[in-house]
């Protein structure tokens, strides 16, 4: 930490925080400097890597609660990994770090994670908020499957690589309900009234809803989105939703408060090994498939995250990361890597879908998760 | 030093009074300031411009009364159950309890030492439909088959009481415990009834106290959304709850900013009227 301000810094900072009366600006002035810990944007790559992330979300050893492919990266580079599982929800993390990120300051991050099916990767790329990779120092990156190679708020993968991908479907528990295939069963089965939830998260629910109703969702205009946040309104007024939810459906599912609900892949993939009575499945008329992607923002050191960014491309190391997290892993060779190890979670197809089941996988409109009109509406169905 | 102090005794309180004075101005006008600065922007994130737009306030209204007029009868019916609920609690404590006093007051401020978050997360599993509540309610017939708590306003109500209740008790032990026993002695020698002795007595010298716990009560409760969140569904959602997506999942400051703007100016309401019908010398005992 620099506790000293420059004089430059604090003038540029006081008059901004004066002419707008704003008191983020004047607390940011008394602040530290915006260099924190996580070393300079250019330069040389630093001692301690600061990684922000989601819960669950990386390898954990049971016994020592340490996880190795850090460790790993540690012996090998000598940089250490403070590892930060602070990311619950896109919406949430973002409103924390968007303050001093648009006063052109760092957040102590070298790394953090948003998903491409809300509307902030596109943001922190048009806002300048995140940093250029150093391509130079990720090799690796020819390990990045062609599917992600150009996605639409980054089309020449110059800001971001992905994390992981995963999918969203339907869970259920057994114990409870037969089979939930489709979300016409979730959202209009009298039988399941008062013991389904969804995802607060729009494209979620709506992408599944508008596969349901047929229509497309990666061309959603006002007719396409209202039909289904109409459908899923109508169940939460007949009382047939009874929340919307983060990861916290996972325990009133596997406790029987719950029948079904939409859910994350991975997740319940991980449960499944506690409660075999726990269920998935990609609803009959399609699924949704999303992926969180790593940035460097502001004041974070762009060679220390890029040589993070070589290693977790390394087949190996993919491999590893996949086989604990069970999710979709974005990097080629890892599955025939883990093959050697571990057959079964290898042919795992929600862990390394075929091409049939991505056949049954569709992305969210990229443009429409923008468009305020929706956000608002949305918002609306959340809390009547 | 002191003769100066002497000459100028009238600066001596506006020193006293400054540090306060500073504190309010910081963390009280300024931030209000802002917000009021924030509420009449328009745009969408990030660029909001500052352009008086006074629409965000009606549009606020019209969309979202029912939640405002929800959370005032939810945060009055918990008010009401905690002042039933307490009242008789803290009577107990303090004219009965004897040396004991202390150690019944500490457990009902005991659960406060855990935060606000894990108390009400404790409260879905005692209400959860698997749970022992709820079967024993079943099992006796109070609820049906088919029926829950949990994920009903029932629930969020309750929770609202639960977490609210040491506001309301606190200040009417007080006011109890400050009765003088020789005016309740007075009171028998004249021939009152117990009931007579109590409405005309203590009851009175306990308005105080009332009046403070309703308030301490009503105010945050209110404003809450942690209760409506966990224990209630998208029906039961409060207008703290409406304020905290507008703020962090839409990023809509504006409507989160004129939003509580509303929410403060019809509790300041609520406050007035309630002042007026007990008396305003109630409220400072």
């Amino acid at each position: 930490m620099n506790p000293r301000l420059t004089r430059n810094q604090l003038v540029r900072r006081g008059a901004a925080g004066l002419t707008v009366l704003s008191l983020p600006g004047l607390l940011a002035a008394c602040g530290g400097g915006d260099d924190g810990g996580g070393g300079d944007s250019s330069g040389e790559v630093a001692k301690v890597l600061n990684f922000a992330n989601w819960p669950l979300y990386i390898d954990v050893d049971d016994q020592t609660k340490r996880r190795p492919t850090l460790d790993a990266f540690t012996a090998k580079t000598d940089i250490k990994v403070n590892y930060f599982e602070e990311i619950n929800d896109n919406a949430e993390y973002f409103a924390k770090v968007q303050g001093p990120l648009s006063q052109g300051q760092g957040i102590d991050r070298d790394i953090f994670v948003f998903t491409d099916n809300s509307r902030f990767p596109g943001l922190l790329v048009d806002q300048g908020w995140v940093q250029k990779l150093d391509k130079e120092l990720i090799p690796n990156i020819s390990n990045l499957i062609d599917a992600q190679a150009s996605p639409p708020f980054d089309p020449n993968r110059e800001y971001s690589l992905p994390w992981q991908s995963g999918m969203t479907g339907i869970a259920w528990n057994e114990d409870v309900t037969g089979p939930v295939e489709s979300i016409e069963q979730l959202l209009e089965d009298p039988k399941l009234k008062g013991k389904v939830t969804m995802l607060m998260e729009l494209a979620d629910s709506v992408g599944l809803t508008i596969l349901a109703n047929g229509d497309d969702p990666a061309t959603v205009d006002d007719d396409v989105f209202n039909r289904a946040a109409d459908r899923i309104q109508a169940a939460v007024g007949s009382g047939q939703i009874r929340r919307f939810t983060g990861n916290d459906y996972a325990q009133a599912l596997t406790g029987g408060d719950l029948a079904a609900s939409v859910a994350w892949s991975g997740d319940v993939i991980q449960l499944l090994l506690d409660n075999p009575n726990l269920k998935w499945a990609v609803p009959k008329d399609g699924g949704m498939i999303w992926t969180d992607n790593m940035f460097i923002p502001t004041g974070g050191s762009v060679p220390t995250a890029s040589t993070y960014m070589n290693y977790v491309y390394e087949p190996a190391v993919a491999a590893k990361l996949a086989a604990a997290i069970n999710y979709v892993t974005p990097v080629k060779g890892a599955r025939e890597e883990l093959a050697k190890s571990d057959a079964k979670t290898a042919n795992n197809t929600l862990i390394f879908p075929d091409d049939e089941l991505l056949t049954q996988l569709h992305q969210y409109d990229s443009a429409a998760l923008n468009n305020q009109e929706h956000i608002t509406r949305w918002q609306q169905v959340l809390g009547q | 030093m002191s003769s100066f102090f002497h000459r100028r005794k009238g600066l001596v309180p506006y020193l006293l009074l400054s540090p306060g004075l500073a504190w309010l101005a910081i963390f009280f006008i300024v931030p209000l300031a802002y917000l009021g600065y924030q509420s009449l922007k328009s745009g969408i994130f990030p660029t909001y411009e500052f352009t008086w737009e006074f629409s965000n306030y009606t549009e606020a209204v019209s969309d979202y009364h029912p939640q405002l007029v929800r959370s005032f009868v939810y945060a009055g019916i918990a008010t009401v159950a905690c002042l039933v609920l307490a009242y008789p609690l803290v009577y107990w404590i303090a004219f009965r309890a004897g040396r004991w006093r202390n150690l019944f007051l500490l457990a009902i401020v005991a659960p406060f030492f855990v935060t606000y978050l894990i108390r009400t997360l404790a409260w879905l599993n005692i209400l959860a439909d698997e749970g022992p509540v709820v079967g024993l309610l079943q099992w006796t017939h109070v609820l049906g088959e088919d029926e829950r708590l949990l994920a009903t306003t029932f629930a969020v109500i309750a929770g609202i009481t639960y977490n609210f209740l040491p506001f309301m008790a606190l200040p009417i032990y007080v006011s109890l415990e400050q009765i003088e026993p020789r005016l309740l002695e007075a009171a028998k020698d004249l021939y009152a009834s117990p009931v007579q002795a109590f409405l005309r007595v203590t009851l009175p010298l306990s308005a105080p106290g009332i009046v403070a716990g309703t308030l301490l009560t009503f105010i945050p409760a209110a404003g809450d959304f942690i209760n409506a969140e966990l224990l209630g569904t998208p029906k039961q959602q409060m207008i703290g709850n409406v304020i905290q997506a507008k703020f962090l999942e839409s990023l809509d400051y504006p409507t989160a900013a004129s939003l509580s703007f509303i929410l403060m100016a019809a509790i300041l309401v609520a406050v007035l009227a309630y002042a007026r019908v007990v008396g305003s010398e109630k409220l400072t005992g």
